[in-house]
């Protein structure tokens, strides 16, 4: 009984590492970059959900709030910092993420103080279903991320614009020749990747209620990992790599002899299925045909 | 008028100089053809007119219109269109998203149906695999696929870059039955070709480009007929 609650907190756990997973490989599908800076933009929703939340004491004002705020900010980064290196050597573009990183940092540091702030969405307390215990906070994180993830995979295969996105992650100038604006689709890229960060933000905020300005690093590099065991630039393997890690993490801690070695193992995890798998499980390789 | 000229184009990449200011011009209705070998800047050519690459001097016109340093979609957006060297097809797309893709500029989805409708008409093999990923045809469907996907928007100009690379004869033959079709149907059509033979027998001039040069150019029949052009590309 205790095993399906626990299976049940690392799917929801997994939902927030695919949301903030599939951040990372689409921009990585779409621009060929590594947005180290992605974890950040966790921390600046979760600030932005404590500011609407101090604001309007409406938690729904304050999700829609840090959606509309992780956006913006996303897409300024992106024109302001990543956009002038189009065509730069990937370091020059993984150094200035790097530099992003800190920035925002050290913005909500000065900003909100060192020291943690609780924030308290909302009160939801559990549910018990037979012998099984459940939050409430991670019925909604699961939902949440389902949600997320059926409609990010219908823009995709059903729009006019998602299927761009994949056109120019696959062939960036066969794309321009089809008269897409790669800008615009990059910038989309960028919004939609926030957006999803915020959302990662606030069900986690659910979940531990605490908010410091390296709240978004942990999560984010779990987020990269899963990304690249599922291999990188695929939807569907971020979706699978989060969820993956997620349940790994909770199954982990859930045996306490076992528990102080989380992180070592789920990072293990990634060095092993790269060894056997280079391209991760969904990644693509590959081949020309003549 | 012209519907594209081309004038003094220079190119380079890095110090190296790909063109060393190349001119010519498409008149509206024709097929013209640039042959020549690996090497001599065919592709380099094709890529600076649709804005892929960026010349260093020279200019490009297209009716009327200086479109050098204009980004590639809005080039797209004025009616010209290239089938690239190499297909490049979106392998991870169905047959039909390819095709719709290629009419990403058209808003009127009715039109886009009717358009998939004649693409399939004309190539009955897309219809029949519509459904499978692009990635699975044979050389020649993804050729037949890219050059689909092309025509979806349109286009008062279609470059071809090389578009028998690769294939069969008998694929060969069927690619410049296709190219004299869509000629008859009134699309100006750049063709660039290694396969001299064939490019020379179905354009109405041609260019012979030598090391980033042009040197030499006429009807597509005098160029056939002619001593150097026989000697250093029909093999004969």
């Amino acid at each position: 009984m205790e095993f399906i609650s626990t299976l049940i907190n690392g799917l929801s756990l997994g939902g927030i590492y695919a949301m903030i997973a599939l951040g990372y490989t689409m921009v990585y599908g779409i621009a060929k970059m590594l947005n180290f800076a992605h974890g950040d933009i966790i921390m600046a929703g979760g600030y932005a959900i404590y500011v609407f939340l101090l604001l309007s004491g409406n938690p729904i004002v304050a999700a829609v709030g840090a959606i509309v705020m992780c956006v913006l900010l996303g897409v300024v980064i992106e024109k302001i910092a990543y956009r002038p290196l189009r065509g730069a050597s990937p370091l020059a573009v993984l150094i200035t993420a790097i530099g992003v990183s800190y920035f925002l940092q050290s913005i909500a540091q000065i900003v909100f103080g060192s020291a943690p702030k609780m924030i308290i969405v909302a009160q939801l307390g559990i549910i018990k279903l037979g012998g099984v215990t459940i939050d409430v906070s991670a019925l909604i994180t699961l939902a949440c991320s389902a949600v997320v993830m059926v409609a990010l995979t219908c823009f995709v295969k059903y729009t006019k614009v998602g299927r761009a996105t994949v056109a120019v992650s696959e062939d960036k100038g066969a794309a321009q020749l089809m008269g897409v604006n790669v800008n615009n689709i990059i910038t989309l890229t960028f919004a939609i990747g926030s957006a999803l960060a915020a959302l990662a933000a606030l069900c986690y905020l659910l979940k531990a209620p605490s908010m410091y300005s390296t709240f978004g690093s942990l999560p984010g590099i779990k987020a990269f990992t899963a990304a690249v065991i599922g291999g990188i630039g695929s939807i569907p393997g971020a979706m699978l790599g989060g969820i993956m890690m997620g349940v790994v993490e909770s199954i982990c801690n859930s045996v306490p002899v076992i528990a102080p070695y989380t992180d070592a193992i789920e990072f293990s995890l990634l060095i092993i299925i790269l060894l056997v798998k280079p391209t991760g499980f969904l990644g693509k390789k590959r081949r020309e045909k003549v | 008028m012209a519907l594209l000229e081309v004038k003094d184009l220079e190119v380079y990449y890095g110090v190296i100089q790909a063109l060393k200011g190349i001119s010519f011009e498409v008149n509206e209705g024709e097929i013209v053809t640039l042959i020549g070998a690996n090497g001599a800047g065919k592709t380099t050519t094709m890529q600076s007119i649709m804005g892929l690459i960026h010349p260093r001097s020279g200019k490009i016109v297209y009716e009327g219109q200086v479109i050098n340093g204009m980004p590639t979609h809005k080039i797209v957006h004025l009616g010209m269109t290239q089938v690239p060297e190499g297909r490049r097809i979106f392998s991870e797309l169905t047959v039909y998203e390819n095709l719709v893709m290629g009419a990403y500029i058209e808003k009127d989805k009715s039109k886009v149906k009717q358009d998939l409708e004649e693409i399939y008409t004309l190539f009955p093999r897309l219809g029949e695999r519509k459904t499978q990923m692009a990635g699975m045809l044979s050389g020649g469907e993804q050729q037949m696929l890219a050059m689909g996907r092309a025509l979806m928007s349109h286009p008062k100009l279609l470059m071809l870059d090389e578009p028998s690379m690769g294939l069969a004869p008998i694929l060969v033959q069927q690619i410049f039955d296709m190219i004299k079709h869509l000629h008859s149907i009134g699309t100006t059509i750049l063709l660039v070709e290694q396969n001299a033979e064939m490019a020379l027998a179905v354009a109405d001039r041609a260019y012979v480009m030598e090391t980033g040069e042009i040197t030499l150019s006429g009807t597509g029949s005098e160029l056939a007929q002619s001593d150097m052009v026989k000697k250093a590309y029909l093999g004969v």
